[in-house]
């Protein structure tokens, strides 16, 4: 059973929550995009109905409302360490299913990869409460069928918007009293075919022929079209890579900070190590680094391919480059 | 919940200059490392880099750090008495456990020998733990030679070959690269024979295949990793190659595994 709702009702229901929780969802940036007199859609604040975008996909992912682009681990002085103090807020994302998928992806790095857990990711991730977006049609880079990450059921509150007609399905009691309205029939749906189909490869055939996959020629391409601006990485839902940098202040050079930073498996430095040597310098290698690493090394360690499909990668790299078609082009080089 | 990323603040006890670039620093600590696993190491405003033990005792450990980097001339501008930052110990050492009765050979090329130090001195304490131990050591030059008072000790016990790329005019001992000495080497028992390989990239692939060729088994050969890292704890991607985190399943690989390590 479902909740219709109307614009004055969500938006009470967002006042009563904001009290509690920050909540994030897709919003318009004007005149903020790449291009001159164009928008940026990318995740932020929301305190209304109005401040969602809804009828674009958005260039950055949600996941920096749990991995920050930069976050300070510990601020340093003299003679002491000083972890920062986080909000005492709830969090709440407005997402959809691919985009609810990949934070079950950086879980698996941050939570499960190697003996610790990430305490800093921790800390926000136990926060967050799924308000799923319905999402039956996608945009036409969106391939989350074939990522198997169309749907997403361990939602809190899961919303259908159909212009200014709201329904929703509470999962979580805990919010089923900020969500008041005419009780209807509803059942969450979720995409079933994308515009694109991209068919994966097997792992057990990549396994059975990785050195023919890893010399293959269709990554000399990448070497000669790829720029190495990393933009497919950091508009990549799932890409969780990092640096440290410490900074310390001008104005009192014994106190400072530790912090880190997104990194890039595709820019200058990444594999850089003590006296100059480096790995995969050719940009061909890197984006065979990268690919591997979404559909096959990730699977082979999680379980699950990491890539959700979100086709942002195709949307924003400045070449053209379209993950989907190397993706197709390892398929068929193992099917060969 | 514990902060895996906030350093602990030693002492440094002392500093052992091995070469003009190449200091040794031994610091107060108990932390009891396995032969191979690495420290971050930080300086505050500066930053952190990945560096093995070099040695240990249950009351200090020892680095040997290069100067290669902003890090590590920062480290290097430190005195005795200051303090330096370390997280760890951080992933897989030797199993010194599975040599027991073995013949070792360690062939270790330039700043290659500090990882493998602590375990030469294990022999060295406990000689009779394996049949005997056989040491390839190489250097660019006489004066990159690291730990040579200890070479002299090692002497004493064990088969030692010290080679180095180039000689110079007071120089009177070998010159060529270890792969050079390989061949020659004396090995009686292949499949009883441990080799332990550490060094640049391009010498370890090119020793792995010297001993294969002198009929040792890949799994009885054991090499030791160097990559990028920030984290340490298989979190920030850095030192991924295919689906294997150095820092986690490394930086120590046997060769059946790492010879599947494609990069």
């Amino acid at each position: 059973m479902g909740i219709e709702l109307d614009v004055k009702s969500f938006d009470d229901a967002l006042k009563i929550l904001s009290k509690d929780y920050k909540i994030f969802a897709p919003i318009r940036l004007k005149g903020k995009g790449a291009f001159s007199d164009t928008d940026l859609v990318t995740y932020g604040e929301i305190s209304s109905y109005r401040d969602m975008e809804l009828s674009e996909k958005s260039r950055y992912s949600p996941k920096e409302v749990i991995y920050p682009i930069t976050q300070t681990l510990f601020y340093f002085t003299e003679d002491e360490y000083k972890e920062p103090e986080i909000d005492n807020k709830g969090i709440i994302v407005f997402l959809r299913p691919c985009d609810a998928n990949s934070y079950l992806k950086l879980d698996n790095i941050f939570l499960k990869n190697g003996p610790y857990e990430d305490n800093y990711y921790k800390k926000l991730r136990d926060k967050v409460k799924f308000f799923v977006i319905e999402c039956t049609k996608g945009f036409s880079t969106c391939f989350c069928v074939s990522t198997g990450s169309n749907k997403f059921l361990d939602y809190d509150v899961f919303f259908r918007f159909d212009n200014d007609k709201i329904t929703c399905d509470v999962k979580n009691d805990e919010f089923s009293y900020v969500f008041s309205g005419k009780e209807v029939e509803f059942t969450p749906e979720f995409i079933e075919k994308n515009e694109i189909e991209v068919k994966l490869p097997d792992v057990d055939k990549i396994s059975r022929n990785i050195e023919y996959v890893f010399n293959h020629e269709l990554w000399d391409e990448y070497t000669k079209r790829c720029i190495a601006c990393g933009r497919c990485t950091v508009s990549c839902p799932t890409c969780s890579c990092f640096s440290m940098q410490d900074i310390f202040y001008k104005d009192n050079p014994k106190c400072g900070e530790r912090r880190r930073v997104w990194a890039s498996c595709m820019v200058d430095g990444f594999t850089d190590v003590a006296g100059g040597h480096s790995y995969r310098q050719k940009y061909g290698e890197r984006m065979r680094f990268k690919v591997m690493h979404k559909i096959y090394n990730y699977k082979k360690r999680f379980g699950t391919t990491m890539c959700v499909g979100c086709g942002r990668c195709d949307d924003v790299c400045p070449e053209y480059i379209s993950f989907i078609k190397i993706v197709s082009k390892v398929t068929d080089a193992v099917e060969r | 919940m514990i902060n895996v990323y906030m350093p602990k603040k030693v002492e440094i006890l002392s500093i052992i200059p091995q070469t003009d670039i190449d200091y040794t620093f031994r610091l107060k600590s108990d932390i009891l490392p396995r032969h191979g696993q690495f420290l971050q190491v930080s300086i505050p405003k500066i930053g952190e880099a990945p560096i093995s033990i070099s040695d240990y005792t249950d009351e200090y450990i020892e680095l040997t750090i290069r100067k290669v980097g902003t890090v590590t001339d920062a480290i290097h501008e430190l005195k005795p008495g200051d303090f330096l930052f370390i997280r760890g110990p951080y992933g897989h050492g030797f199993p010194v456990e599975d040599f027991k009765d073995k013949n070792v050979v360690i062939a270790a090329g330039g700043t290659g020998l500090a990882p493998v130090k602590s375990i030469i001195n294990r022999y060295y304490r406990n000689p009779k733990e394996i049949k005997n131990l056989n040491i390839l050591m190489g250097f660019k030059s006489p004066k990159d030679i690291l730990f040579e008072d200890e070479i002299k000790k090692w002497k004493e016990k064990f088969d030692v070959l010290l080679t180095v790329d180039n000689g110079d005019e007071t120089w009177t001992g070998n010159t060529g690269l270890i792969t050079k000495f390989i061949p020659e080497l004396k090995i009686e028992n292949p499949n009883d024979t441990i080799v332990i390989v550490v060094g640049p990239p391009m010498m370890m692939k090119f020793t792995c295949l010297e001993f294969l060729k002198r009929n040792i088994p890949d799994e009885n050969i054991w090499v030791s990793f160097e990559r990028k890292m920030s984290c340490g704890i298989g979190k920030c991607g850095h030192c991924k190659i295919n689906e294997t985190y150095v820092c986690l399943e490394g930086p120590v690989f046997n060769y059946t595994k790492s010879k599947q390590l494609l990069d």
